[in-house]
């Protein structure tokens, strides 16, 4: 496996990524950190043979998204963070999450590790875009159109929230 | 340890950071990005299990869920602007109108 | 025709919607005039039905409105009957009932709930009327827990004093519980022979008798439990005294009537099945009887003018259940014929004699005295004449002197109970005395001597609103016994054909002559004690008399053995079982609620992150789960 170096590598940087925007004080950082995860998952989708998502991640994801939300950072002047505390009343917050953190990972490493799946050769695939928008258009077409209501539904939604009465 | 494992396994990490960040940040614009994460890391291995087992349905539902990410993204931040019209704040600890 | 029929209903019940509706706008006179005219309205019509059934013997007219309930073997239907029996009691009723309607026009002159007196009353008139005409045991029902309503609406009717309302509702609960007896009765009925109707009833009883003679028994006792309740017999006549309580017109169309004739105009109904009760007749006979002698002892000692009259017609009642007891039902409802008549004048004039004292009072200025009280009264047979008139032929007639109409009706009575039943006629001679002794008493202290008080002595006859129907009803009082007179006795030859009767009635002059000379000996002997009033004053204080004023202490029984236990039982209902363990029980589940709650409240803390923890919690729990029961 030729990959593996690489992928070592990217997940080393997106693993701390990961990590200073979980530790950031200052939101405008935190989703630059984002954007740097993200950027780096595209990668990875490369790597992975899918050109299509890797793209849709880039112009959506760190794109659009992570737009959207430094623009409200910004909007709202919001960038001042106090560090992750206890708020008065939930004492044990912090040990348990991190301690049920920790299980939820303990269970996914045991999912992953103590049961092999067979090792079956991975045939080669058309993972090209136009062999995603193949099966969108005509296998998936009926969630495709849900999406696209549900879309248009956070779209209306969003401007009768914020509108100003 | 094959790359599909590998990424799996940064796939479980990077959720687990995420549920962190969602259980500990006090901001509001902090814990959505903490949710991003999680889903960016179902992604991944969404992606790593379908090019492990050659499909190329895992690729579509991964599409699926982005869509549905920018709709969450979307209104959730409208929900925390207008929250922060009243509230003059995005610390989700101010909330607490629900204490039993 | 069915119109024509139920005309005598639909007349009082146009009234009573009249008045309910459009009274508030309309005057009093025109109020009392609505529904004495509805009254009379009825009592018309009686007499065209009169007319139609002096055709032949079998005329009878009936009408059916509609199937009431059918339900498998059931069916009753809401239908009506007009035959010889019903129509005579259609005419008293409706003719006493017009008069009555007419007095209290002028008695309750001036009552802030004129109008709704006048709806009630022809309610009255239209629930005895249901029960008179009924064609089955059902629709009799019906009438009979109408007419229980009416009488426990009347009597509460000034209600703002407490007494008055204890006293309906004593009238309720105590018919109530004859009325369960009654009940029962229909329901055996039901049971043994298959139908409600009269005539089918009738008909399979006399078919079949001698198999069915236990359940016959049963039944007639059960209905005659029905019968003490409404007609106020031993043990069930306690409510009539008090029904006292009510404005007097209402006292004299309950006792003359409507109402307490329910009881003997059912049993007469029923003859052909009482007579196939021989036992029962005989528990009747005696019951009646004694409820006339203990009533008769316990009018003597009466100080309040309707008391004396209330247990007089209570001991009456007793004559007449009496004979139906000994099988003489015609003998029965003669009585109530001529009762009605001379009862209804009593009360009226008694009425009118309580008008007059407050009245006095009124124009005296003088102190507060109690109008009703015979002790206040005294030489009031010259401030009103007419009523004295009337009130002296009626209690001669009550006392059985001749010619007047109760002397008859009495003495056919006697004659019966001589024949079949000495207890019985001791008892019931022995009444006759009485009777004659307290009416002597009560007319020489409400009217001979001098004016004992300020109302008294100011006291002034009615108006015409109040005399005309007293004379009306005194006329009658006069002139009833012809109705059944000795030798002609044109009433049993009416009735034959209906009702059960033994033979025609003879005249005895030997039994005649000796009651006649013991009424006369009584009222005057009534007048050597009473010429000096004043030995009326204590003489219910203590002892025998205080025992006959209490009417035997039944109350005082009741209250003891069924009302204190009641109460105490009540008592405990609402102290310990309701309060401890309902209340306890609902209120325990309301704090059980609430502590837990209480305690649970503190998971709720309001925090986003605490309730994503705990949803991270759940999705542990089941991942957990799912991972490890799959292995």
């Amino acid at each position: 496996m030729t990959d593996l170096p690489l992928l070592i590598i990217l997940g080393a940087i997106s693993i701390a990524s990961a990590l200073g925007l979980l530790l950031s004080r200052n939101a405008i950082y935190a989703a630059l950190f984002l954007v740097l995860n993200f950027g780096v998952g595209a990668v990875i989708y490369l790597v992975l043979n899918a050109p299509f998502i890797a793209v849709v991640q880039v112009s959506v994801y760190a794109g659009a998204i992570m737009v959207l939300f430094l623009f409200v950072i910004m909007l709202l002047g919001a960038e001042r963070l106090s560090p992750a505390e206890n708020p008065p009343g939930i004492p044990l917050q912090r040990p348990l999450a991190i301690a049920l953190g920790a299980a939820l990972f303990g269970l996914a490493l045991y999912v992953l590790f103590a049961r092999q799946p067979p090792a079956t050769p991975s045939p080669m695939v058309d993972s090209s875009p136009a062999a995603v928008g193949q099966s969108l258009f005509s296998t998936y077409v009926f969630p495709f159109e849900v999406v696209s209501i549900l879309l248009l539904v956070a779209m209306v939604g969003a401007v009768v929230l914020t509108r100003n009465k | 340890m094959d790359s599909t494992s590998f990424v799996a396994l940064l796939s479980a990490v990077l959720f687990t950071i995420g549920v962190l960040g969602v259980l500990l940040r006090r901001s509001a614009l902090l814990i959505f990005m903490s949710v991003e994460l999680m889903l960016n890391a179902a992604n991944l291995a969404f992606v790593a299990f379908a090019h492990r087992w050659a499909q190329l349905s895992g690729q579509v539902i991964v599409f699926f869920v982005m869509a549905v990410a920018a709709a969450e993204v979307a209104v959730g931040l409208a929900l925390i602007v207008t929250i922060f019209r009243t509230k003059r704040s995005t610390n989700v600890d101010d909330l607490s109108a629900l204490r039993g | 025709m069915e119109l024509f029929i139920l005309s005598p209903i639909l007349f009082p019940l146009l009234g009573l919607l009249t008045n309910a509706t459009l009274g508030r706008r309309m005057s009093e006179r025109a109020i009392g005039g609505v529904a004495t005219l509805a009254a009379a309205g009825a009592f018309l019509m009686c007499l065209l039905m009169f007319g139609q059934l002096t055709a032949s013997e079998e005329a009878r007219l009936s009408a059916t409105i509609a199937p009431w309930i059918s339900a498998g073997a059931l069916n009753v239907s809401l239908s009506f009957l007009v035959d010889r029996l019903s129509i005579v009691a259609m005419l008293i009723v409706t003719g006493i009932g017009a008069l009555i309607h007419m007095f209290s026009v002028g008695y309750m002159h001036g009552d802030e709930r004129f109008q709704r007196y006048f709806v009630y009353l022809n309610l009255f008139l239209a629930s005895m009327l249901v029960l008179v005409m009924a064609d089955n045991f059902l629709v009799m029902f019906m009438g009979w827990e109408l007419v229980g309503l009416c009488s426990y609406l009347l009597i509460g009717f000034w209600f703002k004093n407490l007494k008055n309302a204890e006293a309906g509702r004593k009238a309720f609960v105590v018919n109530r519980i004859g009325d369960v007896g009654f009940v029962l009765g229909i329901l055996l009925i039901f049971v043994t022979f298959g139908s409600l109707r009269f005539d089918e009833v009738f008909a399979r009883a006399e078919a079949q008798g001698e198999a069915l003679a236990g359940a016959i028994g049963l039944i007639t006792l059960l209905l005659f439990i029905g019968a003490t309740g409404k007609s106020a017999q031993i043990p069930l006549f306690v409510w009539l005294p008090d029904a006292m309580a009510g404005p007097t017109p209402v006292s004299a169309l309950i006792h003359a009537a409507t109402m307490v004739t329910a009881g003997v105009y059912m049993m007469v109904r029923a003859s052909p099945l009482y007579e196939l009760a021989p036992l029962t007749q005989n528990i009747v006979a005696i019951v009646g009887a004694l409820t006339a002698f203990v009533a008769g002892t316990s009018a003597l000692r009466q100080l309040d003018i309707k008391k004396v009259l209330a247990y007089s017609t209570v001991s009456q009642l007793g004559y007449m259940v009496s004979a139906c007891g000994l099988g003489a039902f015609i003998a029965g409802d003669f009585h109530l014929l001529t009762h009605a008549f001379f009862k209804a004048a009593l009360f009226l004039a008694a009425g009118s004699v309580i008008h007059g004292m407050e009245h006095g009072m009124g124009a005296a200025h003088g102190a507060h005295v109690d109008p009703q009280d015979m002790r206040h009264m005294g030489g009031l047979a010259r401030k009103m004449p007419i009523t004295f008139a009337a009130f002296l032929l009626g209690g001669l007639a009550l006392a059985g002197v001749p010619p007047l109409s109760g002397f008859f009706s009495k003495d056919e009575i006697l004659v019966d109970a001589f024949k079949h039943n000495l207890l019985v006629f001791v008892l019931l001679g022995l009444s006759a005395v009485i009777t004659a002794f307290y009416v002597g008493r009560q007319l020489v202290l409400v009217f001979a001597g001098r004016p004992r008080s300020a109302a008294a002595e100011h006291a002034s006859e009615s108006g015409w609103l109040m005399t005309v129907p007293l004379i009306a009803l005194t006329i009658g009082t006069v002139f009833a016994g012809l109705f059944n007179f000795p030798g002609t006795h044109p009433l049993t030859d009416w009735l034959a054909p209906v009702v059960r009767h033994g033979e025609a009635p003879k005249f005895e002059p030997g039994l005649a002559a000796l009651f006649t000379v013991l009424a006369i000996g009584a009222l005057v002997g009534a007048w050597w004690v009473y010429r000096h009033p004043e030995r009326a004053n204590a003489e219910a204080e203590a002892g025998l008399g205080r025992f006959l004023a209490g009417g035997w202490n039944f109350d005082d029984i009741y209250r003891a053995a069924v009302v204190k236990p009641f109460y105490v039982a009540s008592t405990v209902c609402a102290q310990i079982i309701d309060v401890a363990v309902i209340d306890g029980t609902v209120n325990g589940v309301g704090r059980l609620f609430r502590v837990v709650g209480g305690s649970l409240r503190s998971v709720q803390t309001g925090f986003v992150r605490n309730y994503g923890l705990v949803m991270l919690v759940g999705v542990v729990v089941v991942v957990a789960y799912f991972v490890l029961s799959a292995r």
